[in-house]
């Protein structure tokens, strides 16, 4: 195994490597029976989040995830991953079943960030992400979320509200793209990888800001990333979580997330 | 999530030597719908409106509150915080010393208590003024100290947004300030007290896709910008040119998503109102 260490471009690059394994990839290698359901009631089925139902031996989860193509087809159809508001509002739709039928709630996050259009601001892209985590931030059963690629802007935290938040180690998670970054900041986008050092994207980056709860390797072989290896890891990381988080009860699996973002961010009092 | 327009203004003020809230350098100030140059005494008493074309210009803090909460009520939280820096920039402390003394705010919101006809608030105001209204950590604490605040008293919540977003300097910081804001509003909403989110140009990023847009109530000031994406961004995006009128508080009470639009003259009447309509609530 290769223990170079990567510039923070260069894990920027990995995440967004067309080739690195989406969520739907993790969701069969993972999860039993997984069943996609599909649509939010209200106006259509938007293909850049994923949401259905799965299980891993006797446990029933509620799988909310976003979705990048694998190919240039499945790109346009998913919108590059990049969620309109009947996205998010599906995932709610969801997260409510979950917490009828007690199931854990698992959200795989991918995304450029939420969808920049015409259509999505008629139908109320900041309400829908500003509902999604105050639904999320509600709910009554254990949520997981994993950062496995681009975790990008208020279209990535919109489904992150979790009680513990995974991040593979080479994903990213950020504010926004470092291009759009050094571009607002300091008017020139030409600086994107000396942002992205900036930033602090990184999963160390954010573990060390406690944003994120555990980093999960991505281990190699044979120069490649062992898929069946981390995906078998983070089945484990899952499992025991949930375990863990089920001894909570209502209340308190609720006060658990509660306090986790209560204390996002340290200030310095004068 | 900084929106371009904001940008433009913010230069043309600096070109111009004058402020783009409401108190320029001097005794004239230009509007900048109609261009007419004014005298700042009467656009100040117009409650900041132009008296040529109606246009509304920004508001101070201070300004903001003489016009909504009865005077001598305020109480500011005692809630002196500065955030760590957590990207370590250079040049960001110094910014925000500099903005400090400029403005004579100490950050991009203001929250205490106070009362409107009587009835006792608690009462958040933002600041384009401060690195456009941006969020970052003392922005995120402040409101949810407030919200905290309000569950205690068991009193309405006001907030006034105007804001670029989540703030670029603090990084993803900034970005988890949505999620605390939002998840201090379900204790809020549990506990069966009145929000009432009013937008002012402009709302834009993360602060529409968080409390801004979770009022019970959300009111907006006409013609105020809202909205997630900057109009930049989208334009990049789609490759065509915005329809007419494209977010703004007309067009978002058109879609659903505002209540109200009230004029500045209103204000703080219907706000009154409404608290009155939902007396009884509290759990
Ligand atoms: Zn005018």
């Amino acid at each position: 195994m290769p223990s170079v260490k990567l510039s923070a471009w260069e894990i920027v690059e990995i995440a967004r490597n067309p080739k690195r394994k989406t969520s739907l990839d993790y969701i069969n290698e993972i999860f039993d029976d997984f069943m996609e359901l599909h649509g939010d009631r209200n106006f259509k089925d938007d293909k850049a989040i994923v949401c259905g139902l799965a299980r891993i031996e006797n446990q029933n989860y509620t799988i909310i995830a976003e979705q990048k193509g694998r190919s240039t087809k499945e790109n346009i159809e998913r919108n590059f991953g990049m969620p309109n508001p009947e996205s998010y509002r599906k995932a709610i739709r969801f997260m409510k079943q979950a917490e009828k039928f007690k199931r854990p709630v698992i959200t795989f996050i991918d995304t450029k960030g939420a969808y920049p259009g015409i259509g999505a601001e008629e139908r109320g892209q900041g309400e829908a992400i500003a509902s999604s985590m105050f639904e999320m931030a509600k709910l009554k059963v254990p949520v997981i979320s994993i950062v496995i690629g681009e975790g990008s802007s208020g279209g990535a935290l919109a489904i992150g509200v979790a009680n513990k938040v995974f991040m593979l180690e080479n994903a990213v998670y950020s504010i926004l793209s470092p291009e759009g970054y050094s571009s607002i900041l300091w008017k020139d986008s030409s600086r994107y990888k000396e942002a992205a050092e900036k930033m602090k994207l990184t999963a160390k980056d954010l573990y060390d800001l406690k944003v994120i709860d555990k980093i999960i390797k991505e281990p190699q072989k044979n120069g490649e990333v062992d898929f069946e290896k981390l995906a078998n890891n983070l089945k484990k990381e899952i499992i025991s979580s949930i375990n863990e988080l089920k001894k909570l009860d209502d209340k308190n699996i609720v006060q658990n997330r509660y306090e986790k973002f209560r204390n996002m961010g340290e200030y310095i009092k004068l | 999530m900084i929106v371009d327009k904001i940008k433009k203004r913010e230069v043309q003020a600096v070109k111009n030597k004058k402020s783009n809230v409401d108190i320029p350098v001097g005794k004239w100030l230009k509007c900048e719908q109609c261009g007419e140059i004014l005298y700042k005494e009467a656009v100040i008493k117009n409650l900041n409106i132009c008296p040529n074309c109606g246009y509304y210009f920004r508001m101070h803090i201070d300004r903001r509150l003489e016009l909504i909460i009865d005077e001598g009520t305020y109480e500011r939280f005692n809630l002196d915080i500065e955030t760590t820096n957590p990207l370590e920039l250079e040049d960001y402390p110094k910014k925000l010393k500099t903005l400090r003394e400029k403005t004579g705010l100490k950050e991009a919101v203001a929250c205490g208590t106070g009362n409107i006809n009587g009835e006792k608030i608690v009462i958040c105001i933002m600041d384009s003024g401060f690195l456009m209204g941006s969020m970052g950590v003392v922005v995120g604490e402040k409101i949810t100290y407030s919200i905290e605040q309000a569950i205690k008293q068991k009193l309405p919540l006001v907030i006034f947004s105007v804001s670029g977003g989540a703030r670029m300097q603090e990084g993803i910081i900034s970005l988890m300030q949505m999620a605390k804001t939002t998840s201090a509003l379900t204790k809020l909403d549990e506990a069966g007290l009145l929000y009432i989110s009013v937008l002012t140009d402009p709302t834009y990023g993360g602060v529409t896709a968080s409390f801004a847009s979770l009022g019970d109530i959300i009111l907006a000031e006409p013609k105020a910008m809202i909205g997630f994406a900057g109009q930049r961004v989208i334009q990049q995006t789609i490759g065509e040119s915005l329809p007419e009128g494209f977010q703004t508080a007309e067009f978002l009470l058109e879609h659903g998503f505002i209540d109200k639009i009230v004029e500045r003259k209103d204000l703080k009447d219907t706000i009154y109102k409404l608290i009155m309509f939902h007396k009884g609530g509290e759990k």
